[in-house]
């Protein structure tokens, strides 16, 4: 591995979260952001090639080295590492809401979701998922939330802009009772 | 719609979540009866699907959801308007569906990106990243089940009980506070002394109303002006000084 990919390695191995890309530059600067992103390609290949049993991943913002999937089951049995726990339907349907019409008032996730959501903001709140991001200029100036970077790390996106645009999502219901078209 | 619920927003207990049936709410329900019925969304046969939804409310046993009472209402009128009579080819005429149609469509948008959620958030839980815990700050417990055994259990119940005070049960006095005698307590100290710590206020024995007593009195002199009230670091003791500029005047 070239110097500047060992630095990388090191850098990601200390960090406890993604790190940004203008972070990675930072380490180097004598490197341009070019170098920096060789060098990112370089490690991932160096991981994949030689049989790592981690991986360079991109996301939340930023670059991460996760363990792979496959030994996900005997860490979590010997309880070396815990899983964050399974959001209910009730809890992605608002976290869909949010990230897409963020920054989005209680009332109108309710007027979308057509139920009470306080309990499960909250409970999204704690879970670091959503965080608040302002007040509405509306009557009682009502609290408006947004997704965090925790909420890309956890469904492992890029950047906001990696979920599908709402007008390419299918309308799968014209016609009858289609099943419902997951978007690629 | 729902009564504001102000306690669920300042409690820091974990919440409790009751999910009616496998239903995430009425449009869930709603769509799930289009589905089933596989009629075409724009042109929804409003009498069937009202019928249908409330005999599921019933048979599901959520006649107290407000949330799916509301929608049924809501069914109902639609319904209702439909019946009016109408002329041919009036122009303004408005489908009373409309509405619930867009709710329904957004709604289903929405489900979309949950099956995507989904699958990308099921796919990150098998990866795990590096855990980087500052050491002082590791109060996250694994979720490993409790073993000790009943000797140890009783004893740690036993050292929790040991410190405890005694509780008074039985004399429930209500004693008002008396903050303009601690505050004369307070100024007696910083006459001696520029400096004192709070323990140096509040006698080992406190009761819990003298406690208070001398927290809100330090409060109330600190608006005053007449003493600052520092702390060093989080949890350290608190240093309570004479005010340098109302001992000058």
């Amino acid at each position: 591995m070239t110097p500047l990919a060992k630095l990388l390695e090191a850098a990601l191995f200390a960090a406890p979260r993604p790190i940004p890309l203008e972070t990675l530059a930072a380490l180097d600067p004598e490197s341009s952001p070019a170098a920096v992103s060789a060098a990112l390609d370089e490690l991932r290949e160096h991981y994949d090639v030689d049989g790592h049993a981690v991986e360079l991943v991109e996301q939340g913002g930023g670059w991460q080295i996760l363990t792979r999937a496959e030994f996900a089951e005997a860490i979590e049995r010997a309880q070396v590492a815990v899983r964050p726990q399974k959001l209910s339907a009730a809890a992605l349907e608002t976290l869909a809401i949010v990230a897409y019409r963020q920054p989005i008032g209680r009332a109108e996730i309710e007027e979308i979701r057509g139920v009470a959501v306080g309990s499960v903001l909250k409970s999204l709140h704690e879970r670091g998922l959503i965080d608040i991001v302002g007040r509405s200029e509306g009557i009682g100036r009502p609290l408006l939330y947004g997704t965090t970077s925790q909420f890309l790390e956890q469904f492992a996106l890029r950047h906001l802009e990696e979920l599908p645009r709402a007008d390419e999502l299918a309308i799968a219901l014209r016609g009858a009772g289609n099943a419902t078209v997951v978007p690629e | 719609m729902t009564a504001p619920n102000f306690r669920s927003v300042e409690a820091n207990t974990p919440s409790f979540v009751i999910e009616l049936s496998q239903f995430t709410g009425p449009l869930d329900l709603l769509l799930s009866l289009i589905r089933d019925e596989q009629v075409d969304i724009y042109d929804i046969p409003i009498a069937r699907i009202a019928e249908q939804f409330l005999a599921r409310i019933s048979s599901l046993g959520l006649d107290e959801a407000a949330d799916y009472l509301e929608m049924a209402a809501r069914l109902l009128r639609i319904k209702a308007q439909m019946l009016l009579p109408r002329a041919d080819g009036e122009d303004a005429w408005e489908d009373p569906r409309a509405e619930l149609v867009r709710r329904l469509l957004e709604y289903q948008q929405m489900r979309e990106v949950v099956d995507l959620l989904e699958r990308r958030g099921e796919e990150r839980r098998h990866q795990f990243p590096r855990r980087f815990v500052p050491v002082a700050a590791d109060i996250t417990p694994l979720n490993a089940p409790l073993s000790l055994s009943l000797g140890e259990l009783l004893a740690a119940v036993d050292r929790v009980l040991r410190v405890t005070k005694e509780p008074t049960l039985h004399e429930v006095v209500p004693r008002a506070l008396d903050v303009a005698g601690a505050m004369g307590t307070v100024r007696a100290v910083l006459a001696m002394r520029r400096a004192c710590r709070w323990s140096d206020l509040v006698a080992r024995d406190a009761e819990p109303w003298q406690i208070l007593s001398v927290l809100l009195a330090l409060l109330e002199m600190a608006k005053l002006g007449e003493l600052r009230i520092a702390q060093s670091r989080a949890f350290a003791s608190v240093e309570i000084r004479r005010d340098a500029i109302s001992e000058a005047a």
